[in-house]
């Protein structure tokens, strides 16, 4: 029942090519005609060559050439055929791909947060492949399968009805046993599939690290880990494999029998004289043209079995709830002026754990605030609230006295420049990556945006300049080299907001001196929000949040706190202690 | 594929019978077409239908006896292509693990993770697909031509010519489309990058807006594998149709050349169908060799990328466990030592010779890109000095075992990572067999032992993958405890304090310094701050040592460092 509409589901994909899905199947009719009606043809043929001295040649040699006209035409159709059983197949399988990589791009972060990168990629590629061939042997198979037995039995009952009577007694057997293989085949696929996700894990975590584990010598203990998932995968993978290949002998069994049965009765028949011998040969070749698509349609249905177990796992990812939509009456934010306040927010990532409570501040346009405090305070929460990569619990964070809620998403988004700790580059040309933003810009603005960002004179040292590849691993440029890099791609935007964390942290102190003042050129007028560890930074800005458990303990100029000499003053002074 | 062949040798058993099983089979069924003839030349024009009777047990004898034949041989070949496989997974995995860290740079962790995935599947069921079908097809084939010489010869070289031909086409197809399926895979490698990249960069990726542009290459990607795919289909479409005339075109020549036969005499009309019959037998057989051959040749692919993969070579060896570590040597020397990355024309160390005595705090400072990150790897051997040597205790390093090298230093790198699981079995990773004493211990020097002990399960607290339950500094305090479990001789920090704030990383240099007095403490860091009350600075310029000594000589003495600190006066008084 689960499968039979998971199976609809996978079909209502293919919806768009339908005109294709028509021509396929009357290429598949005429295809299986003319195959059909070849043996006839044969059996004819087999008849005058009856026996000693008794063979009409003139007669054979117009049968012959009739046989090869058939199969001419025969081997067109069916080529055709392919071809647009190929083209459902792979376009259908595009958009199922497109699809769930589009619901990626809606979901909540949360849902990226929280699930194996690992699984998910397994999901979009190995799972979406499955289908892919499951859905062509579908196609190819099964319909001509269909077809075939359906024409078979209307050509044998024209010739005989008792044997065609018996070979479609046998039938159902036939499609009962398949059945039977492939229901309990379906959850060993899907087991082996869970497994597989879960070594994809462990492999992405283990050799994503590699030189960590090198570092502490872990080789052995990851290695062990991953023999444990291994041997379960060799278990469950085993069972897998060999119930699904149970199909085909079970089957072939099957067909044999039908054979054996077509070749007693018939040859009692002729026996009797109701029947020629050439017309048993086509019959003969009938019960095996006949058996044959049981044959593939049972193999056809294991691969089904994988496919719509991957199929499962992609709707998964495919029906995951989207983030709330933006409201309808939401504003597009052009030019922000800059004012960002928050009310009485509260935030925790798990109900069990609170994080942010009763949270309010705000900051005027072209302010610069500072956020401080002890590691783990709720510094990189603020930003995710910020951004609304997660939505508040409660209460309002206002840009320019309008709730956010009530702003797209995209344009509150795009009101800010964000330079992450963690830098994140594509795979693509330094140029590219710069230009990010605006894909559009010319390579002036591009290396202005460098050099504003001193990343210029490094990006020139590469060994292709700005048309250096940069690795997906980024592995081919320093960790500061990234960061800069991050930095121009921001300077060439240059939203109205801006939110820096921490960004320069692995940035050696002299470019970072300059950095500093490509910032500060940058965030005038602008109002900032930094997570800084930089004291000369803090030092200068209009507001400072000195947060602690995810609570703003403090907040005032950097004179002011001092004076008070509270948390903000002990956080300061421990710098010098050093 | 032949070059994965060794990962079967545990499997000959299974490799032998499934083979063995499918051959009885073949045998069985290429008997069936005889027994027909018996029944239309004996049964049918005798009217004995005892004699048709008896056939047809016969023919479901042979019916029954090829299932059980069949059912064996497919239980084990999946036994062993699954057995291929997870030996393939198993040795794959450890062969990584010995990978040097410039072969990890070269040819980079996502082909490694593919290859080790999906590659490893796709040889894996070629694996499988050719136990089964591999030997049975040519046995079919074989078996029907013999078959049908023992019937008669004349018509039997109608089946010598139709056989190598099919089997022309089948080649020049394949051979057509086996480059496809390279083109295919490198667009899908593509597919799978854009999907990796909209995962790990969602926070970008959203922050500029950039959804709508993401789609769209993704979109164009699939398109282009969607392309691909298809003209590859066209014209391994081709197979089926051309074989079957091919094979259609025989059978009219075994009508023809059979009929002189039965005109003369020579032959009977029961067994020119009996021929009929078997060269049906060839085509399916054929075909399904086809279908083999296309599954095969992914799978070599496949295995392909997987034997490159093993061909990369591991570290090398040089252990020497006659040299012994020496006392009265400083703990740690570089004399004259030089390095290039592979694929460099630039050294990225120089000529660098320095000592350390045991117990001491050196600080490694310089500018992005001056070697310190470099100079760090090459204490732990991560890479070997193309130029100079490197002792610890007076061995050099490379005749260390890895075990004891590993042992005796304690790192925490640049980027945090932490593996799924326990608090508790991520900080064991040095030495398994720690106390929570010693846990607590290490948490408390690293500052991170009050908020591990704010969580309910304490250092059972799960982990989950890459820690994303953690902020970056939890993370990296857990780093720094997990290098201190052990009590390692040599603790590296590498820049690793850079997610701290001032306060927790003043805390932790200050506790590291106080607890491990025997301890040899290198911190690499762009702070002056981080450095100056090391007992040696080593100052990083362009690969080159430009100062060493103390922070005071240093600030005197070496224009670099008096640059560094002054360009972080801002931050704090500069001397």
């Amino acid at each position: 029942m689960k499968r039979t509409s998971l199976l609809r589901r996978l079909l209502s994909f293919t919806r768009p090519h339908l005109p294709y899905l028509g021509a396929a199947l009357i290429l598949a009719c005429a295809t299986v005609g003319l195959t059909l009606y070849a043996p006839v043809l044969t059996g004819r043929a087999i008849d005058l060559v009856a026996g000693k001295d008794a063979v009409d040649f003139t007669a054979m040699k117009k049968i012959l050439a009739q046989i090869g006209i058939v199969v001419g035409a025969a081997a067109l159709t069916q080529w055709l055929m392919s071809l647009c059983t190929n083209r459902i197949t792979y376009l259908t399988v595009r958009d199922i791909r497109l699809k769930a990589f589009e619901k990626l791009q809606n979901v909540p972060l949360r849902f990226i947060d929280t699930h194996p990168h690992g699984d998910i990629l397994s999901r979009v590629i190995t799972d979406v492949e499955q289908i892919a061939d499951g859905l062509l042997s579908g196609f190819t198979q099964l319909f001509t399968g269909i077809v075939t037995i359906a024409a078979t039995i209307g050509f044998m009952l024209s010739v005989n009805g008792k044997i065609t009577a018996f070979v479609v007694f046998v039938t159902p057997l036939s499609l009962f046993v398949a059945n039977f293989i492939a229901k309990h085949s379906f959850s060993m696929f899907r087991q082996q599939s869970e497994t597989r996700g879960e070594m994809t894990a462990l492999i992405e975590e283990t050799v994503g690290n590699m030189k960590l584990v090198k570092a502490f010598g872990r080789e052995k203990e990851q290695a062990e880990k991953f023999d444990d998932l291994n041997r379960r995968l060799q278990n469950c993978g085993v069972k897998a494999l060999f119930f699904s290949a149970m199909t085909n002998p079970c089957t072939r069994f099957l067909n044999g029998i039908v054979y054996t049965g077509v070749c007693l009765i018939g040859a009692v028949f002729a026996a009797a004289g109701a029947l020629t011998v050439g017309q048993l040969s086509c019959f003969l070749s009938y019960a095996n043209q006949y058996t044959k698509p049981f044959n593939e349609i049972s193999g056809v249905i294991a691969e089904l079995q994988s496919a719509l177990a991957g199929a499962k796992r992609v709707f998964e990812i495919i029906d995951a709830d989207e983030q709330t939509p933006d409201a309808p009456d939401a504003v597009v934010l052009t030019d922000a002026a800059g004012t960002v306040a928050f009310s009485g927010v509260s935030f925790s990532y798990s109900p069990d754990a609170k994080l942010i409570e009763d949270l309010s501040f705000s900051a005027e346009p072209g302010q610069k605030i500072a956020i401080v405090g002890t590691t783990g305070c709720g510094k990189t929460t603020l930003i995710n609230l910020l951004m609304r990569f997660y939505d508040i619990d409660k209460g309002r964070i206002d840009i320019d006295g309008r709730n956010t809620q009530n702003i797209t998403r995209d344009s509150l988004r795009s009101s800010f420049g964000m330079v992450l700790q963690d830098t994140w580059l594509k795979a693509g040309t330094v140029r590219d990556n710069i230009a990010y933003g605006d894909p559009d810009a010319d390579f002036e603005r591009v290396v202005a945006a460098a050099k504003s960002a001193h990343a210029d004179s490094f990006i020139r040292k590469l060994p292709q300049g700005y048309d250096t590849e940069i690795s997906e691993d980024g592995s081919n440029i320093s960790q500061g080299q990234k960061q800069l890099l991050c930095i121009a791609r921001v300077m060439l935007a240059l939203p109205p907001m801006l939110i820096l964390d921490e960004a320069t942290s692995s940035i050696d102190t002299l470019t970072e001196i300059r950095v500093q003042k490509a910032f500060d050129e940058m965030t005038r007028g602008r109002t900032s929000f930094i997570v800084a560890h930089r004291l000369s930074t803090i030092r200068q800005a209009d507001l400072i949040l000195v947060m602690d458990k995810g609570r703003i303990i403090e907040q005032g100029r950097h004179d002011d706190l001092m004076a008070k000499g509270g948390f903000y003053a002990d956080l300061h002074n421990s710098q010098f202690s050093v | 594929m032949l070059k994965l062949a060794r990962f079967l040798s545990a499997y000959k058993k299974e490799c032998v019978i499934g083979p063995l099983f499918k051959f009885l089979e073949a045998c069985f069924e290429l008997i069936v077409p005889l027994i027909t003839a018996v029944i239309i030349d004996k049964g049918i024009k005798t009217g004995d239908t005892a004699c048709i009777a008896r056939m047809g047990a016969v023919m479901v004898g042979l019916g029954v006896l090829g299932l059980a034949c069949s059912l064996t041989a497919q239980y084990f070949a999946a036994k062993a292509a699954m057995g291929f496989g997870t030996e393939v997974r198993a040795a794959l995995f450890r062969h990584i693990s010995k990978l040097s860290y410039s072969e990890i740079d070269d040819i980079g962790m996502p082909t490694l993770i593919t290859r080790l995935t999906e590659d490893v599947n796709q040889a894996q069921a070629g694996v499988n697909r050719l136990i089964r079908l591999f030997l049975r097809s040519p046995f079919i084939v074989v078996g029907a031509l013999i078959m049908a010489f023992t019937v008669d010869t004349e018509t039997a070289f109608v089946f010598l010519a139709a056989t190598p031909v099919i089997g022309i086409v089948i080649w020049f197809i394949t051979a057509k489309v086996l480059p496809c399926y390279k083109t295919i895979q490198a667009v899908l490698d593509r597919v799978s990058l854009l999907t990796r990249e909209n995962l790990t960069g969602v926070r970008v990726i959203r922050a500029f807006s950039k959804q709508s542009f993401e789609r769209q290459r993704f979109s164009e990607t699939c398109g282009d594998l969607c392309e691909k795919q298809r003209s590859a289909g066209q014209i391994a479409a081709l197979l089926n149709p051309a074989t079957s005339v091919i094979v259609n075109a025989a059978v009219i020549g075994i009508v023809f050349v059979g009929g002189l036969q039965v005109d003369a005499g020579r032959l009977s009309q029961g067994e020119v169908i009996a021929l009929v019959n078997y060269m049906t037998q060839i085509l399916i057989a054929l075909i399904a060799f086809a279908d083999l051959i296309v599954i095969t040749t992914k799978a070599a692919a496949s295995a392909e990328r997987v034997a490159e993969v093993f061909a990369l070579p591991t570290e090398p060896d040089e252990t020497d466990k006659t040299e012994t570590t020496k006392t009265g040597y400083p703990r740690l020397v570089f004399d004259d030592v030089s390095f290039a990355y592979k694929h460099s024309d630039v050294p990225a160390l120089r000529d660098v010779s320095f000592s350390v005595p045991a117990g001491s705090t050196v600080g490694v400072i310089g500018g992005t890109g001056s070697g310190k990150s470099t100079l760090i790897n090459l204490i732990a051997r991560f890479y070997r000095p193309i130029k100079g040597k490197i002792t610890l205790d007076g061995k050099d390093v490379r005749k260390y075992e890895t075990e004891e090298l590993r042992r005796k230093i304690g790192i925490v790198p640049q980027k945090a990572a932490l593996f799924k699981g326990t608090v508790r079995d991520n900080l064991t990773w040095r030495d398994k067999n720690a106390t929570d004493d010693d846990l607590w211990t290490a948490l408390s020097i690293a500052q991170g032992d009050s908020f591990i002990r704010s969580r309910k399960d304490g250092l059972d607290a799960v982990i989950e993958q890459n820690g994303r339950n953690l902020s970056g500094g939890q993370k990296q305090r857990l780093t720094i405890a997990r290098a201190l479990v052990g009590k390692p001789e040599i603790l590296i920090l590498d820049d690793s304090a850079s997610a701290l704030d001032y306060a927790t990383d003043a805390r932790l240099r200050k506790a590291v310094r106080g607890e491990t007095k025997d301890m040899t403490v290198f911190i690499v860091s762009q702070r002056v701050a981080a450095v100056r009350n090391s007992d040696l600075i080593l100052v990083l310029d362009d690969g080159r040592i430009a100062g060493i000594g103390k922070h005071e000589d240093l600030f005197e003495n070496c224009p670099v460092y008096r640059d560094i600190c002054l360009s972080q006066s801002n931050d704090k008084e500069a001397a």
